[in-house]
């Protein structure tokens, strides 16, 4: 029985990892996007902040992952959490490649560092703010590394398949148009990616037990856990075996304890001892005399990996600031065109996100919406909301559009911070409204016609109306604009558009376009 | 098509206008690319059935589909499959004509059928909601992606005004029979869009024409290669809100369809059905001054059919 525990996990957490991977890769909707929020409904922290925005049942998975924790440990670690699993992956390939035999040795809990992280997610939740949450947020972080750097990888590889067949005359596999790469979102990925993989391969799971505040919560619940990882000190002959296969690094074999916080219930010792000294059981058992001894330690004087993490926001806001630079002379530079350049009052947040400060509060940035949206149409922002949505999508017209029949982004959104709406309040939800800039129009300064807008308008917000010439120009009825975009996408003005959409701070209910039948036309007779 | 056919084909379109020859004349001229060995028509219009009945009854008219593809070659059929709308509204080709065509396309020994068309809207979801990628799957023709560059050449437009080049989807420049099956509807910039309009779809960049006067790049593309038929789909036609259209209640159903060679012709006789005057629309005069066809309607030889 004791051996079953780690098959079983390990055939579970791959489930489970290729499941939430497949959800931020498929971009031909190969599974419906009603699936998605079952798919996620146990991600711990998207949960939370789904609990704090729409609560109900759909929102109770954080309560499952508690009881879970209450009975088993922080199982949420091995067998649920996308991040973690991926750790699991990088450290059995960088166990294969090591050419020294490669062990697991006990370290001490890094208490200063994991308690501050904790604190550092935690204590702006309490005010409200979810950003540095979901920055540090292990599922946000799979979503983001595997939205801005798994998927073009995916795609490029069908993308080079599919155009070898094109080569050979077949067009049965079709290549994907590439999203533009979003740097911030790319640079913000590669740092998590580099510093799982290096924690990984050489600690195995320290990052789960310093980094992530989530394995540090479920760390706390676990000392109360019904079951607990345990070695029977009459029959262990402390061989080390437990400890080397320990990725969590927390069996000391000195005093024979298992800092149970810090255990992720992976159930490698289970299967490591030859002895069955260390045991999967009731912590409360008769057998258990020696009461689990928890290693506190004092605080370290000096301490890494908070100077790396002050490294880290002193590089992004250098980097923050040398975008605001490209941006300024980008600016400067277009003064010299004759267009007036589109400022933008508030960016759009998807729709169904209520306002932006319902969807600030609300995203963790795990940019599934990014990869689940067919049209491309949202994008990783980086400072379009402020510093307190670094990284939250947000609706780039110069990406794709909103489609008009299309409700996906509510649907898979797991922390509510959009929350789903039918098609028909969909297609009355506006979340920012068009603004037509004569000056740039193509049919003012060329005095040829165009009307890319007005075509692209689901509901006929923008019209053409007569201008000089026999020309007609656009003009928007902005009680009809949903702020889909499509203008803003198709205008063919470039580098100002000469229609765009400003975003509303709070989204409002667009006016239905009003539907006159049309005459039956049936033909008599050929006009010709 | 084959270079030589192109070349001729200029020549001959050129002949057309500048001395006013009919094009029946032209069709003996140019064997197999035209009706004229076939039939005596430069136009088939048809009235009164359903799209894929009435295809049926105008092809024969023109000798079958067997009079423009021959066995063993590749045809593509480029309907109009712009939105993300269904066929009830018309906004794309009604999806059972573009199957039938397709079918006789198969049966008259195409090796090869394939549709495809640069999408407005998000392709996949186009060409699924429209129907017409299942009712070209199910009748045997290949469905290929308009949404990838890679598959577009840089082409140049010698006899063009302002396009002088263009990206092109491949298969236009490969394959031997190009059919273009427009749907005629409102459109809010060039009132009207039918078959030279259609031709959008088969280039990459299309904000270029809109940049630079859409009508001219309209009358320009035809220079390039003009469809070898056109079959214009106007069964159920937009009048208002056009291209894309709001709702169900922006269509009529005229129950109508025209088929002819000439891309000019066919949109001067699509213009009147809709209603409107072919000399108003911007990009007809271009066309004609181009040589593309001929708008005088008068001058045609039209089977008019009624079922």
């Amino acid at each position: 029985m004791i051996k079953f525990w780690k098959p079983f996990r390990v055939i579970l957490s791959i489930v489970i990892l290729l499941m939430v991977a497949f959800i931020f890769l498929d971009f031909r909707q190969n599974i419906s996007s009603s699936w998605y929020q079952t798919i996620t409904y146990l991600q711990f922290v998207p949960s939370v902040t789904r609990f704090l925005t729409v609560a109900g049942i759909v929102s109770a998975g954080f309560i499952v992952v508690l009881l879970l924790t209450l009975i088993f440990g922080r199982v949420y670690c091995s067998f649920i959490c996308p991040l973690g699993i991926v750790q699991d992956v990088i450290s059995f390939f960088a166990k294969k490649f090591r050419r020294k035999k490669f062990r697991f040795k006990y370290g001490k809990p890094k208490n200063m560092i994991r308690y501050s992280f904790l604190g550092i997610a935690i204590i702006p939740l309490l005010f409200g703010s979810v950003i540095l949450t979901g920055l540090l947020d292990p599922y946000s972080n799979f979503g983001r590394i595997f939205t801005n750097l798994g998927r073009p990888l995916y795609i490029s590889t069908n993308n080079l398949l599919a155009e070898l067949l094109i080569r050979i005359k077949v067009y049965s596999m079709a290549p994907e148009q590439m999203a533009s790469f979003d740097i911030p979102a790319v640079i913000y990925s590669v740092i998590i990616l580099g510093v799982i993989l290096v924690m990984a391969s050489k600690w195995g799971r320290l990052y789960c037990n310093t980094v992530c505040p989530v394995g540090t919560f479920l760390g706390l619940l676990s000392r109360f856990s019904i079951l607990k990882i345990r070695i029977d000190q009459s029959t262990c002959n402390k061989c080390a075996k437990c400890a080397i296969a320990c990725k969590s690094q927390c069996i000391n074999l000195k005093d024979q304890s298992v800092d149970f916080s810090r255990c992720v219930g992976c159930f490698n010792c289970l299967n490591a001892c030859e002895d069955k000294s260390i045991t999967y059981r009731l912590s409360f058992s008769k057998k258990d005399k020696e009461p689990l001894k928890v290693v506190e330690q004092a605080p370290e004087k000096k301490n890494p990996v908070n100077q790396s993490k002050r490294q880290f926001i002193s590089d992004s806001l250098v980097l923050a600031g040398a975008m605001l630079g490209i941006k300024a002379t980008a600016r400067a530079e277009d003064k010299e065109s004759k267009l007036i350049p589109i400022e933008k009052e508030f960016p759009c947040s998807p729709p169904g996100s209520v306002g932006l400060k319902h969807f600030n509060n609300s995203c963790t940035a795990c940019h599934l919406c990014v990869s689940a949206c067919p049209n491309g149409a949202i994008r990783p922002s980086l400072l379009q909301y402020g510093l307190e949505g670094f990284l939250q999508p947000f609706m780039d017209p110069s990406a794709g559009y909103c489609n008009f029949d299309c409700t996906v982004c509510g649907e898979v959104c797991p922390t509510g911070a959009i929350l789903p709406l039918t098609i028909e309040e969909k297609q009355v939800t506006q979340i920012g409204i068009a603004k037509f800039v004569k000056h740039n129009c193509v049919v003012h300064t060329d005095g040829t016609l165009c009307g890319a807008c007005s075509e692209h308008c689901p509901t006929k917000a923008v019209k053409m109306i007569p201008y000089k010439n026999e020309l007609n120009i656009p003009e928007v009825e902005p009680e009809l604009c949903v702020g889909c975009g499509a203008c803003e996408h198709a205008c063919p003005v470039r580098p100002h558009r000469a229609i765009y959409v400003d975003g509303l701070e709070v989204q409002q209910i667009a006016k239905k376009p009003e539907i006159k039948e049309s005459k039956e036309g049936s033909l008599e007779e050929f006009p010709f | 098509m084959k270079r030589r056919d192109f070349i001729y084909k200029g020549i001959g379109a050129g002949v057309l206008t500048s001395v006013g020859f009919h094009s029946e004349l032209l069709g003996s001229v140019l064997p197999g690319k035209t009706f004229g060995l076939a039939s005596p028509y430069d136009m088939v219009a048809i009235r009164g059935g359903e799209a894929e009945v009435m295809f049926e009854k105008a092809i024969a008219s023109l000798g079958g589909m067997k009079a423009f593809v021959k066995p063993n070659q590749t045809v593509v059929v480029k309907p109009n499959i712009g939105w993300d709308s269904v066929p009830e509204k018309a906004a794309d080709t009604n999806p059972k004509l573009v199957a039938r065509i397709v079918e006789h396309c198969l049966r008259a020994g195409a090796k090869e059928v394939y549709v495809f068309d640069n999408t407005c809207d998000n392709w996949q979801k186009c060409y699924a909601n429209s129907g017409i990628e299942k009712a070209v799957k199910d009748a045997g023709g290949k469905i290929v992606t308009g949404k990838s560059e890679s598959m577009y050449q840089e082409v140049e437009l010698k006899n063009a005004k302002i396009l002088k080049t263009t990206k092109v989807h491949e298969l236009i420049m490969s394959c031997d029979v190009f059919i273009n099956v427009p749907v005629l509807k409102h459109h809010h910039s060039t009132t009207v869009t039918a078959a030279m309009k259609n031709m959008m779809g088969v280039v990459w960049d299309r904000g270029y024409w809109h940049r630079n006067d859409l009508p001219q790049c309209i009358a320009d593309f035809p220079t390039f290669r003009k469809p070898d038929l056109n079959i214009l789909d106007a069964y159920k036609v937009m009048k208002k809100n056009g291209p894309r259209g709001v709702s169900v209640e922006d269509t009529i159903t005229l129950k109508a369809q025209l088929i002819s060679t000439d891309i000019v012709a066919i949109d001067a006789a699509a213009i009147k059905l809709f209603g409107a005057e072919p000399s108003s629309i911007a990009y007809m005069g271009k066309a004609v001054e181009l040589g593309l066809g001929t708008m005088d309607l008068d001058s045609l030889n039209i089977n008019r059919l009624t079922i």
